[in-house]
């Protein structure tokens, strides 16, 4: 049972990861992409259109997260390039990718889809326990792990991480460092779309393995909440992740046992809890501040 | 800035004017408003059918353009204003969370008609128009009581408003008319529409040991849980068959067409009232989708319930029947009256639930 429930987390937390990664990387180099639902869409309906048409779901997660991309490019385009307002464009792109998606995806509603199939790690699986949860899963959940700790390193352990922070602090210094700015952000704008469309594709690839218009019910928001809640750090984009799934599934079993708690503030606890972790950790207003990329949002005007 | 508001001020008076111009014409236009996606396989789409149907059966006479995804709450009321200001002669709402907003945009426009579906608020240009659901659910209550080996079923829920509260009462009624012991867990999902949390709560109910599933949420996402973990379910508002072929017992079909073609036909000629209108089997407004998976005496049972259903002789809730603390509610023989149901708040004996107040 215990067990039972802890997949169930699993698969709910994994896509709320995945895409708060990538907005965490697209973030600290100094770009707020508010359209992470708008990818995570896209993703999903490029994913489930592929492994409908080829049979096979791996080729539906790089289909997944090649529409995520190329629909961050967009937002990249018009932010970047054109220097348009951060919080419209996202706004615009989040719209504009749930209505596309649903103009795409209109033949596929209703059509049984392909379910990934879970990757049994021999031996590691055999641990009693933890190798069913954690060492029998799908590919999307085995990635979501290596993100973290890639980017992890990436961000503080590398030169390239180095660089991009120091454009989400300071882009006019940076720039004058001779980093390349633009190119670095359209190149974590894509990272971050990449991310949304593969956790577009865990929706209709694990979660839900069907097509449905607006499928991700908002996902995309929380995930961009989530950014947030872990000060733009990954490990605690993990904590938080599972920590709002955990509360999510938490309360659907609290429900079924026959706890009588009234469901409405069952159904309000994973964003309380949210919410209360969220003050306990930003108490501290110096560790928040020196986290918070500091060119967040602002656009950037090359000087010649 | 200036500029542009100018700009956007000059483009919806022309926008204004083309609607005015285009509702000049003699098509009448009968318009929609849906809560889902027209392709969510369940409750909007069913609508969409309907809506479907009626533009066929009418063809020239009319429009039905349509606005999907519509939040209830506050958005509600602007997407219905602005239906009601493009000309629209009758507006169908339907979402039970829509009551309120169709109210107060129909009284700013008296001339205007409106139906709101399954809500209990009516007005002069208010009628309302429901389904008597529960007279399947009573049928699909039965068929659980014979196909579950535990003798426990799990509901997925939507919002405890009295048209679910009744939905799971006529469920746990019909179990009990077989198994006197049938238990029913259930789960609020406090979403219509989410396949990602319909689907967990379904995994939350069969990890609980439920053998048998049904839902009273928009999505295809329950049934494909129970197909997965090899249990069976019952589909709602839409035949469900294709996410569940070897899953679907049956599934409420509701069936919107033959009504919206006759109420927009009274509108036509005139004799459109307010009315509130609560349909059932025999009225063809829901029908069963066919019974499979299941042996053909279960089969048989469940037609014979139906026949008697259509027919008059069985109504889901005729007493002796208890509520869920043991109090008597209705003697032997006694059956309630229809606004005691369109109101009902509380459980019968035998559901395993507390019911959010």
């Amino acid at each position: 049972m215990f067990e039972a429930i802890l997949l169930t987390v699993i698969t709910a937390s994994t896509p709320l990861v995945v895409a708060a990664l990538g907005e965490l990387v697209a973030e600290r180099s100094g770009v707020l992409n508010l359209g992470v639902e708008g990818m995570m869409i896209m993703g999903a309906v490029f994913a489930f259109a592929a492994t409908r048409y080829t049979g096979s779901p791996y080729i539906g997660i790089l289909a997944g997260i090649a529409g995520g991309a190329l629909f961050s490019l967009l937002f990249g385009f018009l932010t970047l390039t054109l220097v348009a307002n951060q919080v419209a464009t996202g706004l615009a792109l989040t719209i504009l990718g749930l209505g596309l998606s649903g103009q795409i995806g209109e033949s596929f509603v209703g059509q049984p889809g392909i379910k990934l199939q879970p990757i049994v790690i021999p031996l590691l699986s055999e641990i009693p326990f933890l190798g069913k949860v954690l060492f029998s899963q799908d590919l999307i959940f085995y990635l979501s792990i290596a993100l973290i700790i890639g980017i992890h390193w990436f961000l503080f352990r590398s030169r390239a991480g180095l660089k991009l922070r120091a454009i989400g602090d300071n882009h006019g210094s940076a720039h004058a460092l001779g980093i390349h700015v633009i190119r670095m952000r359209y190149l974590a704008v894509m990272f971050g779309g990449a991310c949304a469309g593969l956790a577009g594709a865990q929706l209709s690839l694990v979660y839900t393995p069907q097509w449905v218009e607006n499928m991700s019910a908002g996902r995309g928001w929380i995930a961009l909440a989530l950014v947030v809640f872990a000060s733009w750090r990954p490990w605690r984009v993990l904590a938080g992740g599972y920590l709002f799934g955990t509360v999510t599934i938490g309360q659907l079993h609290a429900q079924a046992f026959g706890i009588g708690v009234p469901t409405q503030l069952l159904s309000a606890l994973p964003y309380a809890a949210t919410i209360v972790v969220l003050i306990i950790i930003s108490h501290n207003r110096r560790t928040t501040l020196i986290n918070t990329p500091a060119s967040l949002g602002k656009p950037f005007v090359p000087d010649r | 800035m200036k500029k542009l508001i100018i700009a956007l001020a000059a483009s919806a008076a022309l926008l204004g004017g083309l609607a005015t111009g285009a509702s000049a014409q003699d098509k009448t236009k009968v318009c929609f408003i849906y809560v889902g996606s027209k392709t969510d396989g369940g409750w909007t789409q069913a609508h969409d059918i309907g809506r479907q149907e009626l533009q066929k059966a009418l063809g020239e006479k009319i429009e039905t353009p349509f606005l999907e995804s519509v939040p209830e709450g506050p958005d509600a009321e602007r997407a219905i204003e602005r239906m009601a200001r493009s000309g629209c002669a009758l507006i169908f709402t339907t979402s039970f969370g829509f009551m309120d907003a169709t109210i107060k945009v129909a009284e700013k426009f008296p001339d205007i008609k409106f139906e709101h579906a399954t809500g209990f608020k009516a007005a002069p240009n208010v009628a309302t128009y429901n389904s008597r659901f529960y007279e399947g659910r009573y049928i699909q209550g039965q068929i659980a009581a014979k196909m579950s080996k535990k003798g426990l079923a799990g509901y997925i829920a939507s919002f405890p408003i009295p048209e679910v509260v009744m939905g799971i009462n006529a469920f746990e009624l019909g179990a009990k008319s077989i198994n006197p012991d049938f238990k029913l867990k259930v789960v609020w999902a406090n979403t219509w529409f989410d396949p990602g949390k319909e689907a967990d709560a379904a995994k939350a109910l069969i990890d609980q040991g439920v053998d048998i599933l049904t839902q009273h949420t928009d999505t295809t996402a329950p049934m494909q849980v129970a197909a997965e973990r090899g249990i069976l379910a019952f589909g709602q508002a839409s035949d469900m068959i294709a996410a569940g072929p070897k899953t679907q017992l049956t599934a409420i079909v509701d069936t919107w067409g033959a009504y919206y073609i006759k109420r927009t036909n009274a509108l036509l000629d005139g004799t459109w009232k307010s009315e509130q209108i609560w349909d059932g089997l025999k009225d063809g407004i829901l029908t069963m989708a066919p019974y499979t998976n299941m042996p053909d005496d279960v089969k048989a049972m469940a037609e014979e319930t139906e026949a008697k259903i259509k027919s008059g002789e069985l109504h889901p809730f005729t007493g002796p029947i208890n509520k869920q603390d043991g109090s008597p509610w209705l003697a032997a023989g006694e059956k309630p009256e229809d606004g005691v149901l369109l109101g009902m708040n509380f459980y019968v004996e035998g559901v395993d639930d507390k019911l959010p107040q």
